[in-house]
């Protein structure tokens, strides 16, 4: 099985995670208190990101939060997403909060 | 006859993102049985103990949620009764013809201020339960395939205008209140469980934001054991369990929230209290609502009123 180094661009944490365990999965593992996985199938948004580089696997997912745009420019839902290579991402969705915790960050929260 | 008017749920209609993964998910892991696949390439399903030909509806999209949600009436004078009724109430009313869904007749579809798709019909075609109507036996091989649930029971619905909804529903189509949570100004409700029947609730109700959400759809089981027996399957399947088993305070129904594999959420219960209309609803303020909602944690998680479909 490979394992592939994920990084959170907003807080600079990474981990290690397999190419058949969902990016959201992962970062879940990292035990960060509040993160909100949701539902998991791609359906409700909360677990939205941006893959800054790298490679990976993507399932469809909900057109009401990954728009056509969005999924062209790798924003995409981190519970339908498994890496392919190392990869970089940006929390983007309403894990935001909770990610960066009280850290200032410029959230894109739409 | 006491049961008049609306008498139970009928079918719900869903989106799904991969239309084969849900077919096997719904066959196999919820354990409904399928009844038939339309031009429109939606299929149908029901719970092994339902009588009428479908209950479930899905079909593939590119967003997952609810397309509509109905009731049952009991003829269909009925039917052209509420139909006027509603108009005269000055909601607009659509008729779909009958056959537009596989096996049911004529369907009268409107909109509640929830953003919601109500419907109302007579007639489904009686396919059985796979029983003889004489001399039956108990139970059928399918009642234990997978989780198997007995009847699709109910749905929370999520959306704005819950009490114009609740009164169109209470006031046109007979339901009564039978729980609510009030916010913290004392009289606004954050939530509603309305009955048409003896149920503790048919339907349920939450004030939200964006309209036409659902939280889930729910299933019957027969017993606590059949709903530990559901998060064995859930588990052995790996879906995504939201929380329990476990109770609520509100109906005191026992239950599993998890998700298809599209994000839509479920619910899988047993239980509850039969309710009659003269009863006096039970209200539950807001700094008790982790206990009314989960009776054991006596808090809500992070998911209950912000991940939907
Ligand atoms: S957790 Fe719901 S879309 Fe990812
Ligand atoms: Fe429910």
């Amino acid at each position: 099985m490979s394992y592939h180094s994920i990084t959170l661009e907003d807080t600079g944490e990474s981990f290690r995670s397999s190419e058949t365990r969902t990016v959201l999965d992962g970062m879940a593992a990292l035990g960060k208190k509040g993160i909100p996985v949701g539902c998991c199938g791609g359906g409700c948004g909360v677990c939205k990101i941006e893959i800054i580089s790298g490679t990976y696997r993507k399932r469809v997912m909900s057109r009401e939060h990954i728009s056509v745009e969005d999924e062209a420019n790798n924003r995409v839902l981190a519970c339908r997403v498994w890496p392919t290579s190392d990869l970089r991402l940006k929390v983007l969705g309403k894990m935001s909060k909770s990610v960066c915790n009280d850290k200032a960050v410029a959230s894109e929260v739409k | 006859m006491a049961m008049t008017g609306v008498l139970r749920p009928g079918h719900a209609q869903m989106r799904v993102l991969d239309l084969e993964e849900s077919i096997k998910f719904y066959s196999d892991v919820v354990g409904l049985v399928e009844t038939g696949r339309d031009a429109q390439g939606r299929v149908y399903f029901k719970a092994w103990d339902e009588r009428d030909h479908n209950s479930f509806i899905i079909r593939q999209a590119d967003k997952p949620g609810l397309d509509f949600f109905s009731f049952k009436v009991d003829s269909h004078a009925t039917l052209l009764k509420f139909d006027a009724d509603l108009q005269a109430y000055g909601i607009k009313t659509e008729r779909i013809p009958a056959g537009e869904l596989l096996e049911t007749g004529e369907r009268v579809r409107f909109m509640i201020p929830t953003g919601h798709q109500i419907e109302l019909y007579a007639e489904k075609t009686d396919v059985g339960n796979g029983q003889p109507y004489t001399n039956p036996e108990a139970w059928i091989p399918e009642a234990e395939h997978g989780i198997a649930p007995v009847r699709m029971d109910h749905a929370l619905l999520y959306g704005p205008d819950i009490d114009g909804a609740r009164d169109i529903l209470v006031n046109v189509l007979g339901f009564y209140l039978v729980e609510r949570i009030l916010l913290e100004d004392g009289k606004t409700d954050l939530a509603v469980w309305l009955s048409c029947s003896t149920k503790a609730h048919d339907i349920a109700m939450v004030r939200h934001p964006e309209p036409g959400k659902v939280h889930h759809v729910a299933f019957l089981l027969d017993s606590w054991e059949k709903v530990l027996r559901a998060a064995d399957i859930m588990s052995m399947n790996r879906v995504k369990i939201d929380i329990g088993p476990t109770r609520h305070g509100v109906t005191r129904g026992t239950t599993i929230y998890a998700f298809d594999p599209s994000g839509n959420r479920f619910e899988t219960f047993s239980g509850g209290y039969s309710s009659y209309p003269d009863w006096h609803p039970i209200t539950w303020t807001i700094d008790d609502v982790g206990r009314g909602i989960f009776y054991h944690d006596r808090a809500l998680n992070d998911a209950f009123l912000t991940v939907v479909t």
